[in-house]
């Protein structure tokens, strides 16, 4: 694949102070000279999070364009785009816009429950563009119609909170928010909901709940979206914050430009998250389909190719719900089709890399233990089976499993999700229990050797050794 | 025990006015009464139920789904350590191990001075600085042994009680206007 030349990158310069907050999370350009930033524009820019910097920066010009045009034609231009969600589930957001039930009562909820492991963007955006995210918000919303807009973070966000709370307060004093929007007949109020630590929250229906001041249970569906019944039973909207965060330029720039980025029905840029053993792990907005897994992993400006100079083993290419690569997909354009049809996804945008001494065991356990502790419980299969199979999987790496627990594993994991087949099925009322398989069957499908070396040497011949060899990490 | 003192009843009351139905502030009310005592309370939880008009059973079934509540006294400083998937290849467990042996304390524990209260987390979103560690939720530099042992001292000292307050105060930034866009019919704010 031939690509343009890109730009030297300058990574964040950290704070002297120790221990301090982090500086912005390292993130950076298009991959390519010519591209505009989209969302993260003002990465990098001082005070990046005020209002005086984004309003010098061409902030709120995307909300003014926007009230001197009709909703229809702001939602005709997000149409347009083909913009996809960028939660997870990649649902076209115009699509979803125009499923909203009719009702004098609607809502806008902005999904920043950001908890998916290896998942680090829309952190990154709250925190260091919170006006952005506003800008977006009251455009969606005067868009759809909305009465009210809740902005819910992801509880353990605490800077991220501050800082758009202060952005709030700021934007209403701007006048970008409140009554009478910019002097139109437009008002809305916004929210910022604070969540309080549950995973599951992320699903539209459970973040719903939580706004209800319930338990964080998914609700049963039908009805399937909240578009339909939503908060307090109404029509409501929720879109992730890396969507939101596209929507003033797609108002200021026209959906047709956003179009021209990307390809198919990936359009546009999306910020993929890169962590694991890569040298330079961080948050990279790049042109969707034009680049591969090779150039985020390896290219100088992005990945950096593997820590340590090692090799690669594997990859997970859309968060740990998704089913792992291999060297040989590396040339895989970063589009949802290519990847949905070679039996994965982009999910959530991340990607963790894992070198050759990474224990697949081990990381097949870890990840299983993280679902079964944020398992709502409501549903059997999930709620029991991420239990038994990270107790097998424990007992694997540890040295007490059986060949036949291999198996085993394959078959509570068919019981969760029937098949084991990609797209998963499911036997629960949220995606949560399918996304457990994936990384297990992943693991048994590429290094079956692996757990049965495991199973005859009574335990793990790797994790003891890659110890050491990891501490060289800049 | 008491509950929510006078302050905090105000910034109570000022939180449920933001809403169409009361019990969307009962998340919010609870972080607020967790500012106030730094865990909370059965009193407090009693408090809310009666401003949100829910009974207190209800609250605590809401309360203890949330890892972020805690219904018994923690440590001043709430210590999480990443040992999720990125975190972990890049050496959460070893950092853990160390970071027990620091604090002499085992996950979920507090130390005997109640300082430190020691979690394993699950991703919390820093992965690119990995191990990541947080302290009442504020990120830190703490992802060596070494850096964590300096972390640790300057707790002690008290030294970086402006960057990371005590437990329970989450949003120290307090929201400046009330709503402003109902409108007269007052359709939006029914309950």
């Amino acid at each position: 694949m031939s690509k343009p030349k890109k730009p030297k990158q300058t990574k964040q310069v950290p704070t002297k102070q120790t221990p301090s907050f982090k500086p912005p999370t390292a993130a950076l350009a298009t991959h390519g000279p010519e591209l505009p930033k989209i969302v993260t524009s003002r990465i990098g820019v001082e005070n990046s999070y005020t209002l005086d910097t984004f309003l010098n920066t061409g902030g709120y010009q995307g909300l003014k364009k926007a009230l001197s045009m009709t909703p229809e034609a702001v939602s005709e231009q997000v149409m347009t785009a083909s913009l996809l969600g960028r939660g997870g589930a990649g649902f076209p957001a115009g699509r979803k816009w125009s499923m909203l039930g009719q009702s004098p009562v609607k809502y806008l909820v902005v999904n920043g429950d950001e908890s998916e492991p290896a998942t680090f963007k829309d952190r990154m955006l709250v925190e260091n563009d919170p006006h952005q995210l506003i800008e977006g918000t009251v455009i969606t919303a005067y868009a759809i119609g909305a009465v009210l807009a809740f902005i819910y973070i992801r509880g353990e966000f605490a800077l991220a909170l501050e800082r758009l709370q202060a952005a709030l307060n700021e934007a209403y004093q701007h006048g970008a928010v409140g009554k009478s929007i910019f002097g139109s007949s437009v008002s809305l109020d916004i929210i910022v909901q604070p969540g309080a630590g549950a995973y599951i929250c992320g699903e539209e229906t459970a973040l719903l709940e939580a706004l209800e001041g319930k338990r964080g249970f998914p609700r049963i569906k039908p009805p399937y979206f909240p578009a339909a019944v939503g908060l307090y039973g109404e029509p409501t909207i929720v879109n992730n914050v890396e969507t939101i965060s596209n929507i003033p330029w797609i108002v200021k720039n026209g959906g047709a430009a956003f179009r021209r980025l990307g390809e198919g029905n990936s359009t546009g840029t999306r910020l993929f998250a890169l962590s694991g053993h890569v040298k330079r792990p961080g948050n990279y907005e790049i042109e969707m389909a034009k680049n591969s897994f090779e150039n985020i992993i390896y290219d100088s400006d992005l990945g950096g190719g593997i820590l340590n100079d090692h090799e690669l083993k594997a990859f997970i290419p859309g968060g740990v719900s998704s089913p792992w690569f291999g060297p040989e997909h590396l040339g895989l354009p970063l589009s949802a089709e290519a990847v949905g049809q070679a039996g994965s996804m982009l999910g959530s945008g991340s990607i963790v890399v894992m070198d050759h001494t990474t224990c697949i065991v081990r990381v097949a356990w870890r990840i299983t233990r993280f679902f079964h502790r944020e398992s709502c419980g409501q549903c059997t299969p999930c709620r029991e089976g991420a239990g038994w199979l990270e107790k097998i999987l424990h007992r694997i790496e540890s040295g007490a499993g059986k060949e036949e627990d291999l198996d085993l594993l394959m078959d509570v994991c068919d019981n969760i999700s029937p098949g084991i087949i990609w797209p998963p099925a499911q036997t629960t009322i949220c995606p949560l229990g399918p996304s457990i398989p994936p990384s297990i069957a992943s693991g048994i499908k590429m290094f079956r050797d692996e757990f049965l070396i495991h199973v005859k040497e009574g335990g793990c011949p790797i994790s003891d050794a890659r110890h050491s060899a990891e501490v060289s990490r800049v | 025990m008491s509950g929510l003192n006078p302050e905090t009843l105000a910034q109570a009351k000022q939180l449920l006015s933001l809403y169409p139905h009361r019990r969307s502030a009962l998340i919010p009310l609870c972080h607020l009464a967790q500012s106030q005592d730094g865990w909370l309370t059965r009193q407090a939880m009693c408090d809310i139920a009666e401003l949100v008009g829910i009974t207190p059973a209800e609250v605590l079934g809401t309360v203890s789904f949330y890892e972020m509540f805690h219904t018994e006294p923690i440590g001043r400083y709430l210590i999480s350590v990443c040992t999720n998937i990125s975190c972990m290849l890049g050496g959460a467990y070893d950092l853990l191990d160390h970071i027990k042996k620091r604090l002499k304390v085992s996950p979920d524990g507090t130390t005997s001075d109640g300082l430190f209260t020691l979690q394993e987390a699950e991703c919390l979103a820093g992965c690119d600085k990995g191990p990541c560690v947080t302290v009442n939720h504020r990120y830190v530099d703490a992802n060596t042994s070494d850096t964590f042992d300096a972390l640790v001292e300057q707790l002690k000292a008290g030294s970086l009680e402006d960057t990371i307050p005590v437990h329970g105060v989450l949003i120290r930034v307090k929201r400046e206007r009330g709503r402003e866009a109902v409108k007269d019919d007052g359709v939006e704010v029914a309950t």
